[in-house]
């Protein structure tokens, strides 16, 4: 009746899986508890849950990401604190455990926490900046979302019944074949990441339509913002690359489920075509999350330096040959495998040459700055943050990249310093910088300066305390993974490491601090223009937030920075445009088609990985006829009438007003300067 | 090749060539010659990346919105000239640094054998779950988790895995290379003096894969033949039924020898006439309930 679903599932033996499972899964009934005795769950069902708002989806994303982020740190801690104590010792996770931690780590950080982030952020920014009302599919991207965070559940619910995968975040088989791996820890992997990579194929599908078709008029590709730009880039390596991984993990399964070979020891299988074929995917997945970190870098640097984007054509240019390259490269992953000298030589050399588009990036976020007048609000210390720490990491990535000298780092703790270096100081602090640049563009309102600047350095701090030592250690030949160790030489570098993470820690501290702080005095932090950071591309030119259908009028695009462009006019004229003819708005309506969808595919993963194949069957067919009656809908789209239009961009009109007023009288130089 | 740039490099890098285990205190070879392009590599690379540093802090402070002396250039967004250079500047490197490449991956191919006068002595690998065999072929004898070789001459591992991908590694010594079932990788080491150096797998193999380490004695040409020869007066012989003991999963072996190698083990384990290692007969979730999970 219940597959291979027993009482066993339930980690009884091993107290600390059980007392963390136990205290999630509290919080998450205390907090669904409090949404229903509270009286908040018509209001999230109306306004979130089923809403296809790219802005509520975005913010949605954000939210998993950042509670993922959480997660993915917990178990770095774990990580940290075991090897600190695993001197000569077992420490207190014992390898069955720890194995887990550190695959559920990549995989937390890399799909539920980097990714939900930087497709959150695309979501929220993307159409507002091309001037649109929103993406191409609207229901289809709240699919998307719900997909991504049934790929979250999955993982999730491994940590209290079952287990997850022992076998690193990519599964490299003949490990995670069933000879070695019987348990159902790699078929939790395989089922969160073959349903939540269709709803991020279906994102890339949607993003790219987006970009590609729908801009608002006189926005040509020559004119769209950098960050455009790089989500186009990034959608496009999603639409390649994700099938890749999709086909390898579904090999992988029916490997597991049916008896095929295609990767076992036996039969003809070769484990080494799955390494193949996973980096295939996993190198321009690194692309797919930097990509658009670069563009939310260089709209900061660009707003914060009250400049425009220096050498912008040659931004485009880096952008789209990163973006091939990054196709190119994938053999540096396992220079160790046994590749020939020609083979190698190739692709260390293809990888090199990636740098050479960063390197352009960097030098053109340098000379942005040069000759600008720069804020240092939280956004843009996070962009120096970056540009300083990436371009340490990207060298001891080009170093990785020269095959004699992988030969003595490949898989160490190098390596592992190496890729969080250009995680976290890429990926990460793009997030952060993007999430406290936008913040006030979602919820009206800032975020605290003080704390974000605190989490700032405490980030920055934190991170070279924790990962230098580890760059030491890898120097020194520690290898990744370990679960206990005997070399002393490696102690002293581990316990600093710890010591980063005590660093790390505060900072988290201070990031939940910050949005707790600003939640609670939101009514200083207002803003009230639309128009916080002195901003230059078409999202700033609606109201924080903005209303639903965006823009009140679809804006005339004549050139690139329109929204600067609009303010200029307004500044030197002293008066704003003339107000528009306000029309009726057709909007799609919400819809719970990717709720239930996303329900449906949770209890089908969930069937699939403990073999109850009726449920599974259920699960499909329920999943399949949700889509049917969502094919089938008769109304489509509301309309927002004209008035009320009329009446929300006329409060806009008022503050902007004020604003321009202000304007008049204390920035008179400020104004003449920037004409 | 050591640019002006390498001067806080070695600041940064001696302290770690003296400690004894780092790859940069390489004690062969094949270790130095790694070690000698990963540090040319760097110096060349920082040669770019301490005046990029530089600049991005100099101008981010410099250009801050209080200093009044910076002047504003709000129209200075593209110039030609620094655009070539910005695109020429890491092109440039990287051609350099491709060559270096190129070069080193042809002369440092873990295939390609030392040269050296004597012939190297023949090491097969293979690595099980979770320990190390050591066959010597030429010898008749093997040790699990300990490898004796001579000092000053050529090792030749040929390598393979009875299971799952592990990575065969030195770190003094030089580079790594990945044992894979079903296939044989090779490798060439050499110790120069005599010594006892740390070996690990570098390759997540599953929960025993801590305790997959080992200790190479590097030792005069004399030791090790009385090792040879102490080694083949004890300890059991490994013939087909021991292999398959041997290849069960089992943690934290402590070192031992046998005595005699059934001929052609290695080549039987490469060509899968003995079936790869069994793994766990159960995992959480995964008992034998499946009809091909557990042994």
């Amino acid at each position: 009746m219940l597959g291979k679903l027993t009482w066993q599932a339930i980690p009884w033996d091993q107290p600390i899986p059980l007392i963390a499972g136990s205290a999630v899964v509290l919080m998450v009934f205390a907090v669904v508890a409090w949404i229903i005795i509270a009286g908040h769950l018509p209001y999230l069902w109306r306004e979130w849950i089923t809403s296809v708002d790219h802005k509520r989806i975005g913010v949605m994303y954000v939210l998993l990401a950042l509670v993922m982020l959480l997660r993915g740190f917990v178990d770095a801690i774990m990580m940290r604190s075991q090897q600190a104590l695993a001197f000569h010792a077992p420490g207190y996770l014992p390898p069955e455990h720890y194995d887990q931690i550190f695959s559920a780590h990549g995989t937390i950080m890399i799909f539920f926490a980097a990714m939900p982030l930087m497709i959150g952020l695309m979501n929220f920014a993307v159409p507002l900046q091309l001037g649109v009302r929103d993406v191409a599919f609207p229901t289809l991207n709240a699919t998307s979302f719900w997909l991504t965070a049934t790929g979250a559940l999955l993982v999730n619910i491994s940590l209290v019944v079952g287990e997850f995968a022992r076998t690193g975040w990519l599964v490299y088989p003949p490990l995670s074949e069933l000879n070695y791996s019987p348990g159902v820890g790699v078929d939790y992997y395989v089922w969160a990441l073959l349903i939540s990579g269709i709803g991020t194929l279906m994102t890339g599908i949607n993003f790219v339509t987006t970009i590609l078709k729908i801009r608002a008029p006189g926005m040509s590709y020559m004119r769209m913002t950098m960050f455009c730009w790089t989500a186009l880039a990034a959608n496009l390596l999603i639409v390649a690359a994700f099938p890749i991984l999709t086909a390898t993990l579904a090999m992988l399964t029916l490997d597991r489920y049916a008896g095929f070979h295609f990767f076992t020891n036996e039969a003809g299988g070769n484990m080494m075509m799955f390494i193949n074929l996973i980096w295939a995917w996993g190198h321009p997945e690194v692309y797919i999350l930097v990509l658009p970190a670069f563009g939310i870098f260089s709209e900061v640097i660009s707003t914060f330096s009250g400049k425009p984007l220096f050498g912008y054509r040659s931004m485009v240019a880096a952008t789209l040959f990163i973006c091939l390259v990054s196709f190119m490269v994938w053999l540096h992953h396992f220079f160790t495998m046994g590749a020939g000298a020609d083979v190698n030589a190739f692709f260390g050399i293809s990888t090199s040459i990636i740098a050479v588009g960063t390197g352009v990036k960097v030098y053109n976020w340098m000379f942005t700055m040069y000759g600008g007048r720069i804020r240092f609000a939280t956004p843009m210390l996070w962009s120096v943050g970056f540009m300083v720490t990436f371009v340490i990491g990207g060298m001891t990535g080009v170093l990785l990249a020269v095959p004699p000298a992988d030969f003595q780092l490949h898989n160490s703790l190098f390596l592992v310093a190496h890729f969080h270096n250009v995680i976290i100081g890429g990926v990460i602090f793009a997030g952060f910088a993007g999430l406290t640049y936008w913040f006030p563009k979602a919820f009206g309102f800032r975020l605290h300066e003080g704390w974000g600047k605190a989490a700032f350095w405490l980030s920055l701090i934190g991170f070279y305390v924790t990962f230098v030592p580890l760059y030491v250690a890898g120097l020194l030949g520690m290898t990744r993974r370990l679960q206990h160790y005997e070399v002393a030489a490696w102690r002293p570098w581990v316990l600093i490491a710890g010591l980063g993470i005590v660093v790390m820690i505060c900072a988290a501290a201070c990031q939940v601090a910050q949005l707790a702080v600003s939640i609670r005095r939101r009514d200083q932090l207002r803003d009230e223009t639309g128009d916080p950071w002195d901003g230059r591309s078409l999202e700033w030119a609606t109201a924080s937030p903005p209303p639903a259908f965006n823009f009140a009028v679809l804006p005339q695009v004549y050139g690139e920075e329109p929204y600067w462009g609009i303010k200029r006019r307004a500044i030197e004229t002293q008066q704003l445009s003339a107000e528009p003819q306000y029309e009726p708005i057709e909007l799609p309506r919400n819809s719970p088609t990717g709720f239930i969808t996303a329900f449906f595919c949770t209890i089908t993963g969930f069937a699939l990985i403990w073999h109850i194949w009726w449920m599974m069957a259920l699960g499909l067919v329920a999943a399949y006829a949700v889509f049917v009656w969502f094919a089938w809908r008769d109304v489509e789209e509301y309309v927002v009438p004209a008035e009320e239009v009329a009446r929300l961009d006329r409060e806009r009109r008022r503050a902007r007003e004020e604003w321009l007023a202000q304007h008049a009288r204390v920035g008179a130089t400020a104004a003449g300067a920037t004409a | 090749m050591r640019l002006a740039a390498a001067a806080p490099l070695a600041a940064f890098c001696l302290p770690l060539a003296g400690c004894s285990g780092s790859v940069l205190d390489a004690q062969g070879p094949i270790g130095a010659a790694n070690a000698k392009i990963l540090l040319n590599a760097l110096a060349i690379m920082l040669a770019i990346v301490v005046p990029t540093l530089v600049g991005t802090l100099v101008f981010a402070w410099w250009f801050r919105a209080s200093n009044t002396r910076a002047s504003y250039l709000p129209e200075f967004v593209y110039s030609g000239r620094i655009e070539i250079i910005v695109w020429a500047i890491p092109l440039l490197v990287i051609l350099f640094l491709g060559g270096v490449i190129w070069i080193g991956s042809h002369q440092l191919d873990p295939f390609r054998p030392i040269a050296a006068q004597s012939k190297p002595t023949e090491v097969q690998v293979v690595s099980l779950d979770w320990k190390w065999l050591f066959i010597y072929p030429d010898h008749g004898v093997a040790s699990v988790n300990a490898l004796v070789v001579p000092a000053g001459t050529p090792v030749h591992f040929s390598l393979t895995s009875a299971s799952v991908m592990n990575m065969f590694f030195v770190p003094q010594l030089g580079s790594m290379i990945a044992t894979m079932n079903g296939m044989v990788t090779q490798l060439h080491l050499q110790a120069d003096q005599p010594g006892e150096f740390y070996g690990q797998s570098a390759q997540y193999s599953g929960d025993g894969f801590s305790d997959m380490h080992f200790v190479l004695r590097a030792v005069p040409q004399d030791t090790f033949a009385q090792w040879v020869s102490t080694a083949r007066q004890a300890g059991p012989a490994l013939d087909r039924a021991g292999y398959s003991a041997l290849s069960r999963q089992g943690r934290n072996v402590a070192p031992f020898t046998y005595r005699a190698v059934e001929p052609n083990l290695f080549d039987a384990v490469v060509t899968q006439q003995i079936l790869p290692g069994p793994g766990p007969s159960a995992g959480r979730g995964g008992a034998g309930v499946h009809p091909r999970g557990g042994q």
